[in-house]
Order: structure tokens, then C-alpha cells, then sequence
């Protein structure tokens, strides 16, 4: 979308364009209307009201008309705001230009005044050259400009450091071109966008500086008078005559909010973060907006995902993460969730507990239960009281997962104390406990330890530590070993496999390494865009791949439980999850496609052993011709 | 965090030198002979010379600073023709209620701007969002200039709740209640364009952090939402809002001046103002140099809070 649409779609930036487009037009076309002379004194009419004979806002405190002098006023003090604005801009840039482009010492000496004069409070700084200069318009003028000089020089050298090593820059220096004409040429239209937006955004700024230099006395001097002056002199007559103050303070109101309202339509608009929703903040829980029946329990299975579907809503468009994925676990199992990135295995693992960021994420269907009952349906208040305390979970990569401000000790004893009322000091020592249960050497030198302290696999353990803190009956691990060496990857996979033995953990391990999951892994579940492709026990799956995608999976492991193992070598992407192709996902990328396979829905069939597919390399449990009638 | 505290004290030495260089080159602007327009009204001839004498007037700049900086290190800040006493006297007595003014502005914006722009977050495109966003967008719009005259008239004139000026009252005792009453609207007045622009950065500080991974983590855990927002949140947040508290100081700063003209609030703010118009220059030079030196100071207390803040800060 273009940028002036974007800013129009913004209704309130619009507003502040259509105010000030307004009041410029008023301001430009002052000299040709038919108002009084704004300096002539009228001592006979002082003070009118407003909408008196011959004065429609009144008069002020020498009986001048104040609808001519708000008109001439405004005028002069956008005049002057726009000047100090564009010196501002121009000297300001030139400075940053000139810093950024030859960098270093000229940079550092340059940068290191630019800092000092931003070390003064603003408004200091503009008192001692209007003390140095003398009180008057002009003077004022300079003030301000300079005073926002460092703030451009500030921006535009970031910027120019940029440019400045760009090949095109490189590539006109050998090809013998001075430095003057680099700058013009190449460095200048890069930056003046950017000297432009800031520009932007600071106007309202400098024609609020300016009116409250002249406010103080030390800028317009009468009887010329802007909109500040006009304010200060009604200062003394604030009480008895409001109106005089009332009338140029709103001005300027009007004009510092209709360009505040623009900035910041401009900074949206800009901003590509914002342009995708991706600000938006995630809610307690993943939204619930089921359609369809939902699934009854079934089965003896501990935790138990039923035809779960969720979805991403960005916009307009809808991305089906999951289509559909029913998995049980039961206690004391290891159940692996196999996928390549965007497979939506950690999906499915955020969607049981609600946790799928939310918006955009939004659990469309089906069901999660846990011993019989439903967690899409709970309330927050009951997923809370489970979250931690029935189901917990292990995250990706720990040092972004742990709070970095807090100590490993209490962020521990945090997960203990939200769901059991007990004291610091029994807090405390459970924390201790926990942390020798994973196996951290020191311990209790480690309970005040910070994440970024520690190293990668230790902070794995205290993240698994945390799981542990209430004994959870079901733990999700979601690629936990993922950030950590192959080492530490192993002894953390060994941790895991003793708690699940010690403590009869069911635990749902989410991985896109088959390494992993032949070491730890009771059955396995290959997923693919968004749905299970193929399930089954972990030997049988790897001995005897059934679906085409679970085998290529593997013959790209190069050698099981060696070395870092990556699923890239398949040739193709797999399919947006917005742009589903009808029938089988996997079609396009797979060597035994056939038209079948396109036409309709692939069916997961099978029992101990199910499988997403017309042909399957081996056949189960079914042959292809029963395959095709599920189907059907 | 002492050896930190003493390594932000070294390092600013050069930023405070640097101001007496920027102020000291400011005044070398002063067109005409500087000694006269020092004196201005009073400038006989036998007061010019006494002054170039003192102050060494009729040397190379460089010798003039370095005498200008090494009676300022001895505090002698010069004398102030206008009023005919030290400078740093005037400075001293005048900053106690700057102090006060900005002080408790600053405290208020700090607060209720962390406060409105959690609440924010937290409630983000609520109605609760929606009216402290609109609140924001009308706080740092309006001058505060204006916005205190407004208030003189709503609260003094029409609603007698608050006097109409001044720091305390001319005939009775000086105590902290009396204080308060005079203390609210110049406060109020000055915080409310500080206070929109810490809401604005912390509501988007929050939304920033409530994305992040370890609040994902705090939530799995079982941490009620409330925890999830204040304890966790916050904390984080706090990292990206303190230092635009530090910057905030200095505007708030700024904003006293203004404040001190309409509130009749006996600072420094008004006390340069009302040098300049007396072109007494030994005066502005002293007051900006101390008050600039000041907001020096108070940023080494941001940094060291930060770090108290921020584990990860080496100190
Ligand atoms: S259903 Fe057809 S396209 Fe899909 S995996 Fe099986 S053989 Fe390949």
C-alpha cells in the first residue's frame, strides 16, 4: 500500500492534515483580507468582547482588533516555526553528513560536541543565546534552529554512516569522483526523505519553542506580535479579560495538535511494524472462536488433542496452521512431534495450554483434553491454575525464555508461590532442591545467578527445573535442545529421559531431529503443513517409513545421533499454510504424486500406525486400495 | 557499583567542561565590547576597566576562559549588577524552589506516564486505551504556558482551590501544607506534557516486551495476567523507559521556566528570564552553567538506577 494511502486511511492523521492545510491557507491568503490594521490602537474600545460591533473576536488591552492581530500573529509565528524547522534541518544535516561521511576522527570530534550541546536541558541553551544576541524575533529564531541542531546532525549521521559504505558509494570514489559531488549525488537523495520526515515531526515543536521564546518576552517585540507575544501580553489581563488568551492560546493548540496528529499519522505509516498488526499485544490466552461440533473424550490417553485447528488472522487472510490434528499421550510416555519449521509442531504445542500469541492466533475448532476435560472450553482463570501446576513446558532457547532481569532463584520460587501458598523460606529450599534435581552443579551458589550469567545448557536445566516446580503430570518440550551444542544436547536429553523414568512424566517432545527422537521418543508424529502425515511407534516409523515425506525426512539424517542434523536437503518449500493445495500438502514436492492425489482430501488411516497417504512406501496396516477409499 | 558511581562521576568531567566551552563561546557572540555590555547601564569607565581587569576582558579568549573556568571552580560565579550580589548566592537561593517545582513534576510524570502507559498496553484498543491515548495526544499538544493560565482561571479565579500564584503566601507561616496548595498547579501544569510523552514511550515499551519469549514463559508458568503485566513486564520495560525519564528531566527542566512565569514561581527559570530582559549577562551565564551542571549530575543518578535496574550492566 502506498504510503499517502496509508496515511489517509488514518482518519486522524487526516484530520491534522485537513486543520493545518486549513490554517496555512487562512495564514497565507491574511494579507489580502479585509481586516483591520493589527498594530492600530484603539484606547476608546479596549477589552471588547468577542463578537462585538466591528470585532468579531474582540479587542485586546489597547483596543486592537484581535481577530486581525490571531490572523497576522499566526502567520508570523508558522513563518517563523517553518524557518527555524528548515535551518535547523539544513545545518543540522549538513553536520551529520559531514560526520558520516568521513567518520572517523572528524566523526568523533564532531559527535562529541553534538552530544555536549545535547547534554544541555533545551531550553538553557536557547536563554544563552538570546542573552548573548538580545531579546527579538530573529534572535529567538536562531535559538531554537540551533538548539534542535543537534538532533538533526544526530539522525542524518546515522543515516549517512549507512549510505557511506554502500558499493555505489565505493564505486563512484574509484571511479574518481570528489567527495562534494559523492555527497550530492549519492549521499543526498538517500537522506533527504529521511531530513524531511524528521522535519515533519519536529515543526510543532519549533512553532511551540518559538511562541514560548516570545511568551517570555525574549522573542517578537511590540508591536509586532506573534502567537506567543499576544499570549504573554494578555498575561496581565488573564483575570479580567480572558478572552485575549483564550483566543491565541487555542491557536496554537489547534496548530501543535493538527501537527502531532499528522507526525504521528507519517511515523504509522512509516513504521512497518505497525503496518502488519504485529504490535498488537498477546492476550492472557490464544482466542477461542470454535465453529463446528467439539470433540467428546475419548480413549485412555492422559492428554488428548481432538481435531484441533488453529489459525493466524492477520488482516484480511487467514493462515491455517492446524488442520486438524488429534494426538494422544499417556502417562509416563514420550510422545515426538517430527516437522520441518512451519510444520506447525510448535503450534500444537502452544495450542494446549492457550498459549499461541494471540492476536493474531485463534483456535478455530476441535478440542484439548486433559483427564477427560476440555481446556478450549475452560476459563482462563482454570487453564491458569493448570498452567505450570498439571501441564508445563520447556522452551526453545532459554536465554530468551527466562526473564533476564530476575534471578534464576526467584523465577523458580515465582513458579512454586503463583500456585502454592508457601513461604519464602520453603520456597527457597524447594528451589534449591529443584535445581539439584536437574543436576546443577553449586546449587545453591546458582539460586541468585542471573540467565545471562550462566551458560546455555545450564540454563536449559533451570528451565527445566521450572517445568518441574510443581510436578506436572504432562511437560511439552518445545525443541529444547535446539540452541544448545551436541553435548549438552545429549545430557539433557538424558536428564529428561531419567525424570520421565524417576517421575512417570508423560512428555510431548517437539523436534525437526530424528536423532532426538529415536533416543527419547516412545512413538512418534510426522507433521506437515499443519497436520499429522504419518504416526506410529518410534522403531517401526524409522525402520519403515510409510509416508514419502517421513522417508525423505530421514534419508536426509545423515547418520543418527551424529552431528547437527538439519532438514533442508528435500527439495521444495513446503506450502504456505494460506495457500493449502486441495488434496494431499504434499504433493508437490513429492516423487510419486498422482492426479488422486490432488483431487480430494487425504485421510490419516491406519491403526497403531496411521498414515496420510494414497501410496505409502510400506503399507501397514492397509494396502493403497483401501487407502484410496478412505479417501473417498 | 561505588568504582561505578565514581567511573559516571570521572566521565563527566569532560561533558561539564564542555558546557563552560558552549556557553563561554555563546557569549563571545555579545556583539560590541563585552565589559559594556556586561555593565550595560552601569558602565562607567572606571567600572569597565575594573572589569576587564577582573574578569581579564582585554585577554585572548583562551585566557579568559581558563580565568572564567578557575573562579567558577573556586565558586565564584561573578557578581550580578542587576541585583549586586554573588551570582551563586542568587543561583543557590533561587534553585531550592526550581528544585521543588521541577522535582515533584518530575516524580508525577514519572508515575502516572509509567501508570497510563501500562494500563495501556495492558487494555490495548480498549476504551481504557483509547481515552488515556487521546488524553496523551492533548497533553503534549497543549503549551503548558497556556494550559497554566487556563488552570489559573479555572482553580484560582473561579474555583478559589488554589491560589493564583507564588510559592508561598506573603503574610503568614511557611509551612508543608501551605506549600502543597501553592506547589499543585505549576506542578500539575508542568507535568502534563512530560507525563504524555513517558505514557506514549511506555505504552509502546510494554507492548515490545509483552512479545518477548520470558512472557510467554511467565504465562505457561501460571503467573495471573496482573503478575504477568506489573511484575514481569514492567521490570523489562523499565529498561527502555528510564533513560527517556533521564531525558524527560531536562524537558520538565525546560518546561519550569515557562511554569515560573505564569505561577509567579520564584526560580531560576524566572530569575534568567528576568536577567536577560536586565541584560545581565554574569548572571544567565552563572545560572545556565549551574543548572546545566545539575542536569549532569542527575543523569549519573539515571545510569546508576539503570544499572541497579539491569543485571546485565557491567558496573
Ligand atoms: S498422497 Fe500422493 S502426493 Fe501425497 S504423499 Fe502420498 S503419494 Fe505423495
Amino acid at each position: 500500500m502506498s504510503f499517502l494511502a496509508l496515511l489517509a486511511r488514518n482518519r486522524l492523521a487526516l484530520a491534522g492534515l485537513v486543520v493545518m492545510a486549513l490554517v496555512v491557507a487562512l495564514a497565507l491568503v491574511t494579507p489580502l483580507l479585509p481586516l483591520a490594521d493589527p498594530d492600530v490602537t484603539d484606547t476608546g474600545n479596549r477589552f471588547l468582547p468577542p463578537f462585538s460591533e466591528g470585532a468579531l473576536l474582540g479587542t485586546d488591552h489597547l483596543g486592537r482588533d484581535l481577530l486581525s492581530r490571531l490572523l497576522w500573529g499566526t502567520r508570523l509565528s508558522l513563518a517563523v516555526g517553518f524557518a527555524a524547522a528548515v535551518i535547523a534541518a539544513v545545518l543540522g544535516a549538513a553536520v551529520g553528513i559531514v560526520a558520516g561521511y568521513y567518520g572517523g576522527r572528524v566523526d568523533n570530534l564532531i559527535m562529541r560536541g553534538v552530544d555536549m550541546l545535547m547534554a544541555f536541558p533545551y531550553i538553557l541553551l536557547a536563554l544563552a543565546i538570546v542573552a548573548a544576541l538580545g531579546p527579538g524575533l530573529l534572535n529567538a529564531l536562531i535559538a531554537v534552529a540551533a538548539v534542535n541542531i543537534p538532533f538533526f546532525a544526530r539522525n542524518i549521521r546515522g543515516i549517512t554512516v549507512g549510505i557511506a559504505h554502500k558499493e555505489f558509494v565505493d564505486a563512484a570514489k574509484l571511479a574518481g569522483m570528489g567527495d562534494g559531488r559523492i555527497i550530492l549525488s549519492e549521499v543526498l537523495p538517500n537522506v533527504i526523505p529521511v531530513i524531511v520526515i524528521a522535519m515533519s515531526t519536529t515543526v510543532g515543536w519549533m512553532i511551540l519553542e518559538t511562541a514560548g521564546l516570545s511568551f517570555l518576552g525574549l522573542g517578537s517585540q511590540p508591536p509586532q506580535a506573534d502567537l506567543g507575544s499576544m499570549l504573554g501580553e494578555a498575561r496581565s489581563a488573564l483575570i479580567t479579560n480572558p478572552h485575549t488568551s483564550v483566543v491565541p492560546g487555542m491557536m496554537i493548540l489547534v496548530i501543535v495538535m493538527a501537527i502531532n496528529l499528522l507526525g504521528d499519522g507519517v511515523r504509522d505509516a512509516l513504521d512497518p511494524r505497525l503496518r502488519s498488526g504485529a504490535l498488537s499485544r498477546p492476550m492472557a490466552a490464544t482466542m477461542v472462536r470454535r465453529e463446528g461440533p467439539v470433540p467428546q473424550p475419548e480413549g485412555e490417553a492422559l492428554l488428548a488433542l481432538r481435531e484441533l485447528r488453529t489459525e493466524f488472522h492477520v488482516k484480511q487472510r487467514v493462515y491455517r496452521a492446524l488442520g486438524g490434528v488429534s494426538l494422544g499421550v499417556r502417562p509416563g510416555e514420550c510422545l515426538g512431534i517430527i516437522g520441518e519449521s512451519g510444520s506447525g509442531k510448535s503450534v500444537t504445542a502452544l495450542s494446549v495450554m492457550g498459549l499461541v500469541a494471540s492476536p493474531p492466533g485463534v483456535i478455530a475448532g476441535g478440542a484439548v483434553h486433559y483427564r477427560g476435560e476440555d481446556l478450549v472450553g475452560a476459563t482462563y482463570e482454570r487453564l491458569r491454575s493448570l498452567r505450570g501446576r498439571e501441564i508445563a513446558y520447556i522452551f526453545q532457547d532459554p536465554l530468551a525464555t527466562l526473564h533476564p532481569l530476575y534471578t534464576v532463584g526467584d523465577q523458580l520460587a515465582e513458579a512454586i508461590r503463583v500456585h502454592r501458598g508457601v513461604s519464602r523460606g520453603e520456597a527457597r529450599s524447594r528451589t534449591l532442591a529443584l535445581l539439584r534435581d536437574v543436576r546443577i552443579p553449586n546449587a545453591e551458589s546458582r539460586l541468585d545467578s542471573y540467565p545471562h550469567e550462566m551458560s546455555g545448557g545450564m540454563r536449559q536445566r533451570v528451565g527445566i527445573a521450572m517445568a518441574l516446580a510443581n510436578d506436572p503430570q504432562v511437560i511439552i518440550a518445545d525443541e529444547p535442545t535446539t540452541a544448545l551444542d551436541v553435548t549438552v544436547q545429549a545430557q539433557i536429553l538424558s536428564l529428561l529421559d531419567t525424570l520421565r523414568r524417576e517421575k512417570g512424566l508423560a512428555i510431548v517432545f517437539i523436534t525437526h531431529d530424528f536423532g532426538v527422537v529415536a533416543q527419547l521418543c516412545d512413538r512418534v508424529a510426522v507433521m506437515y503443513a499443519g497436520r499429522i502425515v504419518e504416526e506410529g511407534p518410534t522403531q517401526a516409523v524409522l525402520e519403515t517409513p510409510a509416508h514419502p515425506y517421513t522417508r525423505r525426512l530421514i534419508a536426509c539424517v545423515p547418520e543418527l545421533g551424529e552431528g547437527k542434523r538439519v532438514l533442508h536437503a528435500i527439495p521444495g518449500l513446503p506450502p504456505a499454510v494460506d495457500a493449502l493445495p486441495p488434496g494431499c500438502a504434499f504433493a508437490p514436492r513429492c516423487d510419486k504424486a498422482a492426479e488422486a492425489c490432488r483431487e480430494g482430501d487425504v485421510a490419516l488411516h491406519g491403526g497403531a500406525r496411521k498414515v496420510r497417504c494414497l501410496f505409502p512406501e510400506t503399507a501397514p496396516e492397509t494396502d493403497p486400495e483401501t487407502a484410496a477409499e478412505a479417501a473417498q | 557499583m561505588g568504582s561505578y558511581i565514581l567511573k559516571r562521576l570521572v566521565s563527566a568531567i569532560p561533558v561539564l567542561l564542555g558546557i563552560t566551552v558552549i556557553v563561554f563561546a555563546i557569549m563571545a557572540l555579545i556583539p560590541g565590547d563585552p565589559a559594556t555590555a556586561i555593565l550595560g547601564s552601569y558602565a562607567t569607565p572606571e567600572n569597565v576597566e575594573k572589569l576587564n581587569r577582573d574578569l581579564g576582558l582585554d585577554k585572548p579568549a583562551v585566557q579568559r576562559y581558563a580565568i572564567w573556568l578557575w573562579n567558577m571552580v573556586q565558586g565564584d560565579f561573578g557578581r550580578s549588577f542587576s541585583l549586586n550580589r554573588p551570582v551563586l548566592d542568587e543561583v543557590l537561593d533561587r534553585f531550592g524552589a526550581t528544585l521543588v517545582l521541577a522535582g515533584t513534576s518530575f516524580v508525577l510524570c514519572s508515575v502516572v506516564g509509567v501508570a497510563a502507559g501500562v494500563v495501556s498496553a495492558a487494555r490495548q484498543y480498549g476504551a481504557a486505551d483509547r481515552g488515556i491515548t487521546f488524553a496523551v495526544l492533548l497533553g503534549i499538544s497543549i503549551p503548558s504556558f497556556f494550559l497554566g493560565m487556563m488552570m489559573i482561571l479555572l482553580f484560582a479565579v473561579r474555583l478559589r482551590w488554589f491560589p493564583a500564584s507564588g510559592m508561598w503566601p506573603i503574610y503568614g507561616d511557611r509551612h508543608l501544607w501551605v506549600l502543597l496548595r501553592h506547589l499543585t498547579m505549576p506542578a500539575l501544569a508542568l507535568a502534563v506534557v512530560a507525563t504524555g510523552v513517558v505514557a506514549r514511550l511506555a505504552r509502546s515499551a510494554m507492548l515490545e516486551v509483552l512479545r518477548q519469549d520470558y512472557i510467554r514463559t511467565a504465562r505457561a508458568k501460571g503467573v495471573p495476567e496482573r503478575g504477568v503485566i506489573w511484575r514481569h513486564a514492567l521490570r523489562a520495560a523499565m529498561v527502555s523507559i528510564i533513560p527517556v525519564l533521564g531525558i524527560q528531566a531536562g524537558f520538565v527542566l525546560s518546561g519550569a521556566v515557562y511554569i515560573e512565569m505564569v505561577f509567579q514561581w520564584p526560580g531560576v527559570g524566572r530569575m534568567l528570564v528576568d536577567a536577560i530582559l536586565k541584560r545581565d549577562i554574569l548572571l544567565v551565564q552563572g545560572g545556565v552553567v549551574f543548572v546545566a551542571a545539575c542536569y549532569v549530575l542527575f543523569n549519573i543518578v539515571v545510569d546508576v538506577a539503570q544499572s541497579l535496574l539491569d543485571p546485565r550492566i557491567k558496573t
